[in-house]
C-alpha cells in the first residue's frame, strides 16, 4: 500500500492563508489502513484545527469528510456538496489524492495534509518499511521476491557490494518518530541525526535463493537495467485497450 | 470552591475504564472520601478506547483538562488496553502542545479498584494543576463556556493519596 | 583492435604485470581545494616507490579534485594514475563521456566503483545517481574498448578508449561465501586486475584464495591485495569495529598494542612513534607472505593520509627499485 505520515500541525496551518471554511478530506484506503489519513484522522485533525484557529484568536470552521478513495472520480462526486461549501480543502489523502482532488475541483484550492512516503507494507504495529519503488519492470522473479531497486542503498543490479555484514547494509538510514529525525549528540557534542541498521536486500536475496537452490538465477552478470520504464522516462501511463470503451459510432 | 483572581471553577472530564478504575470512584464514595467536584466521569468499556477525538472533543466543548483513569499496567481486563492508552495519552499531549492547549492539561492515571484514595488523589491533582494553569484558551476567548457540566457533587476533603503517574514514556 | 604487442591499454601497470613483476600500486587522494600543489607533493612521496596510484573519486563522499583532473595532474607530474570512478555521481552518460576525456588526456587505467553512500560524506542532503552498478560499469568500459561499443550499442567512429579495467573486491564481506562468486562475475564483466579491500585477516585472505584458485580465477585477471600499515591500536580497533569487509584478529591488535610496552603511557610522541615502526614492520611482513600466495600479482598499498609509511614499506619488503617497462 501507499504509506503516508501526517504533516506537522504547524505546516498546515501555515497553508491555511484566511480560509474560513476548511474541509479535511479523508481518504478510506491506503492511508486509512496506516492510521494517517482516515477518517478517524480527518476527525482529529478537523479538531485541532477549530482548536488551533480559537487559541489563535480567529476561529475557523473546519469539518471533515471521507471517501472511499480519494484518486477516483466517482468517490470524489459523492462529497461534491460538503466541498461546496469550503474555502480551503485539506486533503488527507496520499499525493494521488490530492491531486486527483484538485483536478476534480478546478476552483478549490487543495492542500496537502499528509507526506506521501513510499511504497511499503506493515512490518508490525506502527512500524512501516518501504518495499518496492514501481519500477516498471518488475525484477522480483531474479532476485526471490527481495526487491534490490527499492531495498538496496544503491540499487545495485548485481550485489551485495562490499559493505555487507552481518547481514546489514553499510549505510545506516536516519531515525524518525514520527517524520522527525531523532537528534543525538555525535562526536565533538555537535547535535547529529541519530540512524539504525538495514538489512542488506542483497545478503537476504542470497540467502533466500540459496534455500531454493536458485543461485544460479544471479551468477550472471545482470545487464544495467532500463529506467525508461521507471520515473526517468518521464511521467507514466499506462493504457489499456481491452478496458477503453471506444465512442458510439 | 477554589478561585484564582476571578471567579473559576475547572471543568474536568475523566474517561475510565468499567473496571478498576471506575470502581475505584466508587471505592471513595463508599470510603467517602472527599475530592473536587470539578470532574465529569465518562466509563468507557475499557481504556485500549481511548481516542484522541474523544480527547479533543471534551475541550472543544469547554473541559479545562482531560485525565485518563486506567488499571494498573499489567493488570487491564483486556490485557493490555491501558498500554494503549498510556501511548495515546502521549501522542495526544504533542497534539494539544500544537494546538495551544498545551500537553499538561491532559494526564493518565493507574488505579486498582481499591484505590479510592487516590482515586481522590488525581482528581485533587487534575484540579489543583487546571487551578495554576487556568480556564481553556478556549472558554477564555469564546463564548461557549462549559458545555460539559461539572459532575456529580462527592464530599469535599484533605486526603492526599497515590502519585499521579506523569505518562511520558 | 588492440595495442602494440596486444596490450589492452599500454598502461604501465598492465606492462610490469604483464611481464611477471610483482606490482605496486598506491593511493592518491586529491584535495578538498583547486589547488595543484597538493597532488605535487604526494606524487613527491609516490614516484618511483609504485607503479600506479589510485586517484579517489570523491571519497568517503567528501568532494574533493575530481579523480578525472587529478588523474590528468598525475600524468602531468609523471606518475601513472588508476582513475576511480563511482556509479554513485555519474549516469551512464557521464561516465562515458569522463572515458572519453580520460583517455584522451592520457589516462590508461580506470578502477570502478559503486561509491560510498552520500550519506558517509559532506553532503549527505544530496541525491545519489546509481545509474548502473560497479559489475555493469565494468562490462561498460570493456564494450568500449574490445567492440568500440557504447553502452547503448553505438558503434563508436574514430579512437576508442582504451583502460586497463580494475575493479574492487572484498573478500571479507558478507556473504563471505559469496565473495569468490562475486569476483567471478567481475572477471566475466572484464576486469583486468583486481584491488582487495585491506587485509589484515591472513587466514581469512588465503582461504579467500584457495577458492578463488579453484575457480582459475587468479589466471584471468590480476589479484593486487590490499595492504596498510597501522598506525597504532586505535586504527587496527575501528578497521574491526566499523569498517565493513574488514577483520582484524586480535593478534595483530594485541602485537601493535606491544609495542609501546615499557614506554612511559603519559609519552605519547614515544608510543605514537613506536606504533608506527611496528605497523609498518607488521605491513611489510604481511606484503612479504601474502607475495608467496599463489595467484597474488601484486599489492595495492593504502597509507591513508600518511604517504611517506610508502617508501619504508615497498623497500622493507624488497619491492625496490620498480621494473621499468
Ligand atoms: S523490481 Fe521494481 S517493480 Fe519490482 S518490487 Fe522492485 S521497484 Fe517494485
Ligand atoms: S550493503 Fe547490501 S543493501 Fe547495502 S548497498 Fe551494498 S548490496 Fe546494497
Amino acid at each position: 500500500m501507499i504509506v503516508a505520515e501526517q504533516k506537522p500541525l504547524e505546516e498546515i496551518k501555515g497553508v491555511l492563508g484566511d480560509a474560513e471554511n476548511v474541509l479535511v478530506a479523508g481518504c478510506g484506503t491506503c492511508v486509512t489502513v496506516c492510521l494517517a489519513g482516515g477518517e478517524k484522522e480527518a476527525q482529529l485533525m478537523a479538531s485541532a484545527l477549530r482548536i488551533a484557529s480559537r487559541v489563535d484568536g480567529t476561529p475557523i470552521e473546519a469539518t471533515d469528510v471521507t471517501v472511499q478513495r480519494q484518486c477516483e472520480w466517482e468517490y470524489l462526486e459523492m462529497i461534491e456538496a460538503e466541498v461546496e461549501k469550503a474555502d480551503l480543502i485539506v486533503s488527507l489523502a496520499c499525493g494521488i489524492g490530492v491531486q486527483t482532488f484538485a483536478r476534480h475541483f478546478p476552483d478549490k484550492w487543495v492542500v496537502p495534509g499528509l507526506n506521501t512516503t513510499f511504497l511499503g507494507q506493515p512490518e508490525e504495529q506502527g512500524i512501516w518499511t518501504e518495499q518496492c519503488q514501481a519500477c516498471g519492470n518488475c525484477m522480483l522473479a531474479m532476485t526471490g521476491g527481495i526487491c534490490p531497486v527499492a531495498r538496496c542503498s544503491k540499487q545495485v543490479q548485481n550485489g551485495p557490494c562490499g559493505g555487507s555484514e552481518h547481514g546489514l547494509c553499510e549505510v545506516k538510514r536516519i531515525r524518525r518518530v514520527d517524520g522527525v529525525p531523532v537528534m543525538v549528540k555525535g562526536r565533538g557534542g555537535r547535535m547529529m541525526p541519530a540512524t539504525e541498521d538495514v538489512e542488506c536486500a542483497w545478503h537476504l536475496i542470497h540467502d533466500r535463493l540459496k534455500e531454493h537452490n536458485r543461485l544460479d538465477l544471479i551468477t550472471g552478470v545482470q545487464e544495467p537495467k532500463d529506467w525508461t520504464t521507471s520515473r526517468d522516462g518521464g511521467p507514466r501511463r499506462i493504457v489499456r485497450e481491452d478496458l477503453i470503451l471506444m465512442d458510439e459510432e | 470552591m477554589q478561585r484564582t483572581g476571578e471567579c473559576f471553577e475547572p471543568q474536568l472530564t475523566a474517561f475510565t475504564c468499567s473496571y478498576c478504575a471506575y470502581m475505584s470512584g466508587d471505592t471513595a464514595g463508599a470510603m467517602r472520601i472527599q475530592y473536587p467536584a470539578t470532574t465529569k466521569v465518562i466509563k468507557l468499556p475499557c481504556t485500549g478506547k481511548t481516542d484522541a477525538r474523544y480527547i479533543m472533543s471534551a475541550f472543544e466543548d469547554g473541559a479545562d483538562g482531560v485525565y485518563i483513569i486506567a488499571c494498573p499496567i499489567g493488570n487491564c481486563h483486556h490485557v493490555r488496553g491501558n498500554e494503549r492508552a498510556r501511548a495515546r495519552v502521549v501522542h495526544t499531549k504533542k497534539l494539544l502542545d500544537q494546538v495551544g492547549l498545551g500537553g499538561e492539561r491532559l494526564d493518565i492515571f493507574f488505579l486498582s479498584a481499591g484505590m479510592g484514595e487516590s482515586f481522590a488523589q488525581a482528581a485533587k491533582e487534575m484540579n489543583d494543576r487546571i487551578m495554576r494553569l487556568g480556564p481553556s484558551p478556549l472558554r477564555m476567548g469564546g463564548k461557549e463556556v462549559g458545555a460539559g457540566e461539572a459532575g456529580e457533587q462527592k464530599n469535599g476533603g484533605d486526603e492526599t493519596g497515590e502519585q499521579s503517574v506523569e505518562a511520558t514514556q | 583492435m588492440s595495442t602494440d604487442n596486444g596490450l589492452k591499454s599500454g598502461s604501465n601497470l598492465e606492462k610490469v604485470l604483464r611481464a611477471g613483476h610483482f606490482a605496486v600500486t598506491g593511493e592518491l587522494g586529491p584535495p578538498q581545494s583547486a589547488d595543484p600543489d597538493h597532488i605535487k607533493e604526494k606524487v613527491g612521496y609516490l614516484k618511483g616507490m609504485v607503479d600506479a596510484v589510485n586517484v579517489t573519486d570523491n571519497q568517503t563522499a567528501v568532494v574533493r579534485m575530481s579523480s578525472l583532473g587529478a588523474s590528468v595532474l598525475a600524468v602531468q607530474e609523471g606518475i601513472e594514475p588508476v582513475m576511480q570512478m563511482t556509479c554513485r555521481d555519474r549516469n551512464r552518460l557521464a561516465m562515458q563521456a569522463d572515458f572519453l576525456a580520460a583517455h584522451a588526456l592520457g589516462v590508461r587505467n580506470m578502477l570502478a566503483l559503486s561509491g560510498d553512500h552520500q550519506s558517509f560524506g559532506n553532503h549527505p542532503t544530496s541525491k545519489n545517481v546509481h545509474d548502473m552498478d560497479s559489475m555493469q560499469q565494468i562490462r561498460m568500459l570493456k564494450d568500449l574498448r574490445d567492440e568500440k561499443k557504447f553502452q547503448c550499442g553505438d558503434v563508436m567512429k574514430g579512437c576508442e578508449p582504451r583502460f586497463f579495467i580494475g575493479a574492487a573486491a572484498a573478500p571479507e564481506a558478507h556473504p563471505v561465501e559469496w565473495r569468490p562468486m562475486r569476483l567471478a562475475k567481475k572477471v566475466a564483466a572484464g576486469a583486468d586486475f583486481i584491488q582487495t579491500q585491506l587485509v589484515y585477516n591472513l587466514p581469512a585472505f588465503k582461504k579467500y584464495m584457495e577458492e578463488v584458485r579453484k575457480m582459475r580465477l587468479h589466471e584471468k585477471t590480476a589479484i593486487l591485495v590490499g595492504v596498510g600499515p597501522l598506525k597504532g591500536p586505535a586504527m587496527g580497533k575501528y578497521m574491526r569495529d566499523f569498517v565493513p569487509g574488514i577483520t582484524v584478529p586480535d593478534d595483530v591488535i594485541a602485537r601493535i598494542e606491544a609495542a609501546a610496552k615499557g614506554i612511559d603511557p603519559e609519552d605519547k610522541a614515544a608510543k605514537q612513534k613506536a606504533w608506527r615502526a611496528e605497523g609498518i614492520k607488521m605491513c611489510i611482513e604481511l606484503i612479504q607472505e601474502v607475495k608467496e600466495i599463489e595467484g597474488v600479482a601484486g599489492v595495492h598499498v593504502m597509507a591513508i593520509e600518511w604517504e611517506e609509511a610508502v617508501k619504508p614499506l615497498v623497500e622493507g619488503a624488497g619491492l625496490l627499485p620498480r621494473p621499468v617497462v
